[in-house]
């Protein structure tokens, strides 16, 4: 007999069984990957993607669905999967990323003239695989009760000792700084850049994980100037049209003010690249970009898109004109940067 | 399959069970195994590099969260759990289960929630300003003590729900007679009461002490980077998945090192302790201030750490519920349905796999093979982003073999069957949570003496009797307890959902991250609050079933 075989191969019998049920939830999930009218789409980017895909489903009967992620992650699951990955697409928050993509041979290359003409060349990859979208302007953010306007100028400025314990900035983990001190190496080399970093830990830069945490810090006088993206006063300023943070467009004098991106690529498998290519025509014209830009306050890629009100009133502005494929060049020497400098 | 190995000496040692058990350690040693191997050939530019910049710091920060937080929950958790045994006070009887609750409570959930109630321009701290002015005291919550804390008041339910067993598994006579002896009560506690305890503490604080060193993003919103950050840092930033699986190594390495000294501490102190009918710790009723102070120090910590939170999060639901429209309803209703599927799968499986090692492993009677056993808990200290790395390598190299393979022999290509499908999720959340349903069936087992098999066989059971009548029964709340903890843990888990699920698979838990990440705080409260309250439900199950089986106690 034995009883003890039969507990152990029912064991094991029950355990295939439920691997079994989790393949066919998984599978019957996936079920029409290669069925034609659809696109699959990994994104980092989470935000106020839903009602835009809804919406060019409505114009086109493709479905669109979506897994969201990290950056990395996604990256490293594209590449895990290799030809037989489901997604058509990947779309990131940060030019850095898009580059590595592009770098990993993740993304496949796209001639379509109607992204080369809504799409400026220097927020669109050299080769092709990437396209920025929108246009997301990392600047400085003061309080007028406690900041004039004419104390403000560069980015590089607020390493002045005057700033000391007044500025609130985002830690090193996050992209954003890093895209930033990537603009900086571009422009000041890395020793420059690293006096740059050096001046900020000097002035003791609070460092909040979270840009609206930041604007809402400035706000009750936590610090009194900060580095942000622009969007997030927008949002908070639809909340709350009285918001007391005010937006000041760093480096006119020079280079411009740092701008990233969000972008997408059609992914180097992609199962239904005809429909993706269409998509992203779609996202680079004037009706996918007021819906993409305009949901989270970002400036449209495509200049002949006006952007959303709210921003529009910041005023205009100059930024800078290098090619953010540089962002991700240049990142792993960022964040060695960073930790030198001891910025956290 | 529970039968002890005194009673199966006549039978002759199978050679099937051997090799399921190695099949089933191996497996989930596996991904750790792939992740460490890295450090066979370790990256000495980056290591030098990390030396000389925020490796000390990460480091120094590691040691500091894992000693705060096995501090403060052995505090909290051993304290309460005697509080709630010994002494009774007005609502005792209700806190001695409540008190379990905050484990409903995600830790990052609870880590931003404390953010935006004690920032700087959270309520608190604005109302110190505005009382006392602009340069008044508030102690900053963006640091290490705001990280223990928060962790510490999440994790404390581990070390209260395994003492309070503990405790209330002694028999009240070894206490009686310290102190006919002339013992204080509290001395009768340190000498008596704790260290019979003091295995069920320990693998509670060590619970913990595993959860805090996985933890990568609660320390993240306190700013506050460990080792576990570290990982993400190196791979996120610098680009360096080989570099960053190296220290992922040493992390389960050091994990490893816990785990021994654990079970040494174990080892020396095995009682087989079941006190059946007799009577336990002699409860002292508390009268005066005593009580009120009793009565305190269970309500503060409930509200610190489950009433204050629940709080902030129905603020938020109600104005959320303003704007709530029926899509954006339906999608909470189908990331609560995916929710449940993927906990319910996952605790069934866990338990049963934590069952079958457990029982085989006790079953061989060979002390390696039980020691070797224990490597399957390995996987709870390792964070969850390295776990899904270590599964999704090797799962996508079994995917391509498989295509490649099928393709030859019958020209069909059946596309991604483990990373595209549940199977490389569940697999994730096997070597993630295997230790707790592991430890939970492995104790309620330690329970079963040689002596129970052999009075049952002495007063003439078969084996199938002594298995379904005697020994079912009295580990069945330990699998329970098992099968409950995975359902709440995977119901809460992140980084590995985020990373293996299926196309468009979305939990309740990811939508909480992505909302959190773009501080959209209202938006995280509906889906929050469903993770919360749903862990309720087991919990009290769990809890009445506990209560239940300290009533009808075998001995």
């Amino acid at each position: 007999m034995n009883k003890k075989h039969l507990f152990a191969g029912l064991a094991v019998l029950l355990v295939i069984v439920l691997f079994g049920v989790g393949v066919f939830v998984g599978r019957a999930n996936n079920r029409d990957v290669a069925a034609g009218q659809v696109i699959n789409i990994y994104t980092s980017r989470h935000y106020g993607v839903e009602p835009v895909f809804q919406e060019f489903t409505k114009q086109t009967g493709i479905e669109v669905r979506f897994t969201t992620g990290s950056d990395a992650a996604l990256r490293l699951r594209l590449q895990a999967e290799g030809k037989h990955t489901p997604a058509d697409m990947y779309i990131a928050v940060d030019a850095g990323n898009l580059w590595l993509a592009g770098q990993d041979g993740l993304l496949a290359e796209v001639q379509s003239t109607i992204l080369q003409n809504n799409i400026p060349a220097n927020l669109r990859d050299t080769n092709n695989r990437w396209f920025g979208l929108t246009r997301r302007v990392r600047t400085i953010m003061y309080h007028p009760d406690r900041v004039s306007p004419e104390q403000l100028s560069t980015i590089e400025a607020l390493t002045d000792p005057k700033w000391k314990g007044r500025l609130i900035m985002r830690p090193s983990t996050h992209s954003y700084t890093q895209s930033l001190v990537s603009s900086l190496i571009a422009a000041h080399g890395n020793a420059g850049a690293e006096a740059i970093v050096r001046g900020f830990v000097a002035n003791e830069t609070i460092l909040i994980d979270s840009d609206t945490r930041i604007l809402e810090a400035l706000a009750a006088g936590q610090g009194d100037v900060a580095i942000t993206n622009h969007y997030y006063l927008g949002r908070l300023l639809e909340g709350n049209p009285n918001f007391p943070i005010k937006v000041f467009w760093a480096n006119q004098g020079e280079r411009g003010a740092h701008v990233n991106i969000s972008g997408a690529g059609i992914t180097a498998h992609a199962r239904n690249r005809a429909n993706a290519i269409k998509l992203l025509e779609w996202l680079s014209g004037p009706n996918g970009q007021e819906l993409f830009a305009g949901s989270n306050h970002e400036f449209p890629a495509n200049p002949k898109v006006a952007a959303h009100p709210i921003i529009a009133a910041f005023g205009e502005f100059k930024t800078d004109p290098l090619n953010i494929g540089e962002y991700g060049r240049l990142q792993k020497d960022a964040v060695e940067l960073l930790n030198r400098a001891g910025y956290r | 399959m529970v039968v002890s190995p005194n009673t199966n000496q006549s039978k002759r040692p199978s050679r099937l069970l051997p090799l399921v058990l190695y099949v089933t350690i191996a497996l989930v040693v596996l991904p750790v195994v792939v992740v460490a191997s890295s450090l066979l050939t370790p990256s000495t530019v980056v290591w030098r590099h990390l030396a000389q910049t925020i490796l000390p710091m990460l480091l120094g920060n590691t040691a500091l969260l894992l000693l705060g937080v096995s501090a403060g929950t052995l505090v909290i958790g051993t304290g309460l759990a005697w509080l709630i045994t010994a002494f009774d006070f007005p609502g005792r009887r209700q806190f001695r289960w409540m008190l379990v609750l905050p484990m409903a409570i995600p830790a990052y959930v609870m880590g931003f929630i404390y953010m935006a109630l004690f920032d700087f321009a959270g309520p608190f701290h604005t109302f110190v300003r505005f009382t006392w002015g602009q340069d008044a005291y508030f102690p900053q919550i963006r640091s290490g003590w705001g990280a223990i804390l928060v962790m510490t008041l999440t994790l404390y339910p581990y070390v209260y729900l395994l003492a309070k067993a503990g405790f209330e598994e002694q028999a009240g006579s070894n206490f009686e007679a310290a102190k006919a002896l002339g013992s204080s009560k509290l001395r009768a506690f340190f000498t008596i009461a704790l260290p019979l305890a003091r295995p069920s503490i320990a693998a509670g604080v060590a619970l913990a002490a595993m959860e805090s060193l996985a933890d990568f993003a609660t320390v993240r919103y306190f700013n506050f980077p460990t080792v576990a950050d570290g990982i993400l840092r190196v791979w996120h930033g610098m680009m360096d998945l080989g570099a960053a699986s190296e220290l992922a190594g040493l992390l389960a390495l050091f994990s490893l090192f816990l785990l021994l000294i654990e079970h040494r501490n174990r080892g020396r102190m095995k009682y087989y302790q079941s006190r059946g009918k007799l009577p336990g710790i002699p409860v002292v009723k508390l009268g005066g201030w005593t009580a009120v102070l009793a009565t305190l120090c269970c309500a503060l910590t409930l509200f610190a750490a489950f009433g204050l939170p629940l709080l902030q999060l129905l603020v938020w639901a109600v104005r959320e519920f303003a704007i709530l429209t029926p899509a954006v309803m339906a999608t909470y209703w189908r990331l609560a349905v995916n929710s449940l599927t993927l906990a319910s799968l996952a605790g069934g499986l866990v338990v049963l796999l934590a069952l079958i090692v457990a029982s085989l492993s006790r079953l061989s009677g060979r002390r390696t093979l039980q020691n070797l056993s224990r490597l399957v808990t390995i996987g709870y200290a390792i964070p969850g982003a390295v776990i899904a790395v270590g599964i999704l390598l090797p799962l996508a190299f079994l995917d391509h073999s498989l295509n490649i393979m099928t393709s030859e022999l019958w020209g069909f290509a059946p596309g991604l069957l483990f990373t595209g499908s549940l199977v490389g999720l569940m697999y994730a959340y096997i070597v993630r949570f295997m230790a707790i349903a592991y430890s939970s069936v492995d104790a309620s087992m330690e329970k079963i003496t040689p002596n129970t098999v052999l009075a049952a066989r002495a007063l003439g059971a078969n084996a199938r009797r002594v298995l379904f009548d005697v020994q079912l029964p009295l580990i069945m709340p330990g699998v329970l307890a098992g099968a409950v903890l995975v359902f709440v843990d995977v119901m809460k888990e992140l980084p590995i959902t985020v990373m293996m699920r299926p196309m468009g698979y979305d939990t309740l838990a990811v939508w909480v991250w992505q909302m959190a990440a773009e501080s959209l705080w209202t938006s995280t409260a509906l889906p929050a609050l469903i993770i919360v309250l749903v862990g309720l439900v087991p919990i009290k199950i769990l809890l009445d079933a506990s209560s239940a089986g300290d009533k009808k106690h075998i001995g």
